[in-house]
């Protein structure tokens, strides 16, 4: 952001006010005012953001002892042991594989709907928009468990309103149901993509696409050649968002275990901290946790790096 | 910078009719007039139909809803199937709506306040440690909610907290996007002249803010509150996991939960298509009442 400009300027201000400038101390003013203002959210963000981060850490160090088969159970310190336990579970490298298999197929699919919304709602080729950008943005006010239970029963191959497609076709299938899946999510949030992107295409002034047009470029052209490459921020943000959702797979595949046998505790890395929580072996869940939220860290910010370092050519 | 806020994006828009009225350069064929309709107006049949479908099969009671077009209307039972619904255990449906509505709403109003508060803050003091601490928040806003479920469960334990009301809103009051949006916006819309003079007036800081600041950061604030009402209405993991007793649920986890059992207790699947209608309509109202804030201000934060 914009913390190289800053400390010069607090410099500056500080050297005004001292015959001997020291950039280093500035006289806060209105000290009273700032900690009102900060204390309330810094004491929620380090209770609910802060420490659990910290506090799953300290639950993935730690391993049950028991003195004998039904001894009392003590925790000890077990240094990398859960995450050794954590690489060798084959189910969990499993279900990352499939959310990852997910987000290769999904994210692309999604995005790509929602920019070619977004576009043809800023192109002067429709009527309606009002209309067309609420219609897209009404899933979003269903809530995943819901979205879910409603695609459920709309898969089903008694109760679909289309049995015709889903008697032949079994989409709870163990070889369908992650795509299923895929269709429930994409459902619910390409409205919301599509409006991010659409903000961001409203930002662009339009005195820069008027000289393209005279010249006799097309509304395609323009789309690709002006209004794609100045609106890339906002579809990288939006490519951050779907991956770490992705990742975070939850709720849906939840439902649906109760519309499919082929969704199993397993399934997504989330259901296993889910399952392995409950068992309960909360050491390892912890452990399954905090390896997630850094494949989740690592894989957004490379994300980021690539797109970033592909706009510097 | 400036295309964050709305006052700005609404010429744009209007900037950009201008241009389509008078056309220069060629004009678009209609061909691919047809084309964009006709896209539209299949992905409009794609996002509407599955909603089309719950409110009918709302609409019908059990013995209708698998022998009639499940796309078009039978006998109209709906207020009879409300009714059916609300009376059914004692009312649990309805507390789970007003659960909903408790840990959302307040929720996010809370949140809302205490992230506009910090990101005014940074926005508008120096003080040591600022950049930090907001690096620090904009690192939270990458950690997804679903993440700190378990070890929030774990450490609400240790206080015997869990299985309580607190247990799902205490950890709501936070939102990280929210300081970066509000920051943002407090540095674009909040002119530093307008505090100095308020100061001049003798207002106090925390004054001016409730007074002055407030205002010219709505938009902003709206923003925040739809996208954190949303979220904490949408949240599953953490209630799943933190709550055993069925009248503290929110109305997702306890249409879950009825789902869940449809197929030992099927007299439960017309209740959970009731239900899940139910659920929905309000955060549509709330779409619809706030629409001219996110209709242009939603990604706001995406645009640098």
């Amino acid at each position: 952001m914009s913390a190289p400009a800053l400390p010069a300027a607090d410099a500056r201000r500080a050297g005004s006010r001292s015959p001997a400038p020291r950039p280093r101390k500035i006289k806060v003013s209105h000290p009273g005012a700032i900690a009102i203002f900060i204390v309330p959210f810094a004491i929620l963000f380090t209770l609910f953001y802060l420490l659990p981060i910290g506090y799953a850490i300290y639950q993935s160090l730690l391993v049950v002892e028991r003195d004998g088969t039904f001894g009392k159970a003590t925790e000890v310190f077990g240094g990398l042991t859960q995450y050794i336990l954590v690489f060798q579970n084959g189910p969990f490298w499993e279900s990352i594989t499939r959310v990852l298999a997910f987000g290769v197929v999904q994210v692309p699919v999604m995005l790509g709907l929602a920019l070619l919304f977004a576009l043809l709602l800023d192109s002067p080729l429709l009527r309606g928009k009002r209309f067309f950008r609420l219609a897209f943005f009404v899933p979003y006010a269903v809530p995943g468990v819901i979205a879910a239970i409603m695609w459920g029963f709309l898969y089903s191959p008694n109760l679909s309103p289309f049995t015709a497609l889903t008697s032949n076709v079994s989409f709870l299938s163990a070889d369908l149901v992650l795509w299923a899946i895929a269709n429930v999510v994409t459902w619910v949030y390409v409205g919301y993509n599509m409006l991010i992107i659409y903000s961001a295409l409203l930002a662009i002034p339009t005195e820069i696409y008027e000289a393209a047009r005279l010249d006799g470029a097309g509304q395609l052209r323009i789309a690709w050649s002006i209004k794609i490459p100045l609106i890339m921020p906002a579809i990288v943000l939006t490519g951050i968002f779907s991956i770490i959702g992705t990742l975070q797979l939850l709720a849906e595949p939840q439902v649906f275990r109760s519309f499919s046998s082929a969704v199993t505790s397993t399934f997504t890395p989330n259901l296993m901290v889910y399952s392995t929580s409950s068992i309960p072996n909360v050491n390892l869940a912890a452990a399954f946790s905090v390896v997630l939220a850094l494949a989740t860290f690592v894989l957004s910010f490379s994300f980021l790096k690539f797109t970033q370092r592909k706009e510097g050519k | 910078m400036s295309a964050l806020t709305e006052p700005v994006a609404v010429p744009t828009k209007r900037a950009m009719r201008r241009a389509e009225n008078t056309p220069k350069g060629p004009k678009e064929s209609p061909l691919s007039r047809v084309g964009a309709m006709t896209v539209m107006l299949v992905f409009t049949l794609y996002f509407l139909i599955p909603i089309w479908w719950l409110f009918v099969a709302g609409t019908k009671s059990s013995s209708q809803f698998t022998s009639t077009n499940p796309l078009w209307f039978a006998d109209f039972n709906l207020f009879a199937n409300i009714g059916n619904l609300i009376a059914y255990r004692d009312g649990v449906f309805l507390k789970w709506m007003l659960n909903s509505a408790l840990y959302a709403g307040a929720g996010a109003l809370l949140a809302t306040l205490f992230a506009a508060m910090c990101g005014y803050a940074l926005a508008k003091y120096r003080f040591p440690g600022r950049e930090l601490l907001f690096n620090i928040v904009l690192g939270g806003v990458l950690v997804p909610a679903t993440a700190l479920a378990l070890p929030l469960f774990l450490i609400f334990s240790q206080v015997s907290l869990t299985n309580t009301f607190w247990a799902v809103f205490l950890p709501s009051l936070v939102s990280p996007f929210g300081v970066y949006l509000t920051r943002i916006f407090a540095s674009a819309s909040v002119p530093d002249e307008l505090i100095e003079a308020a100061r001049l007036d003798g207002a106090g800081e925390v004054r001016t803010f409730f007074t002055v600041s407030v205002k010219l950061m709505f938009p902003a604030l709206v923003t925040v509150f739809l996208f954190q009402f949303v979220a904490i209405w949408n949240n599953f993991f953490l209630p799943l996991i933190m709550l055993r007793d069925e009248t503290l649920f929110p109305v997702t986890l306890g249409l879950y939960a009825w789902n869940s059992q449809v197929n030992q207790i099927p007299e439960l699947r017309g209740y959970v298509l009731i239900g899940a209608l139910l659920s929905i309509i309000p955060l549509i109202i709330l779409f619809l009442l706030l629409q001219r804030f996110w209709r242009n201000g939603l990604g706001a934060g995406s645009v640098k």
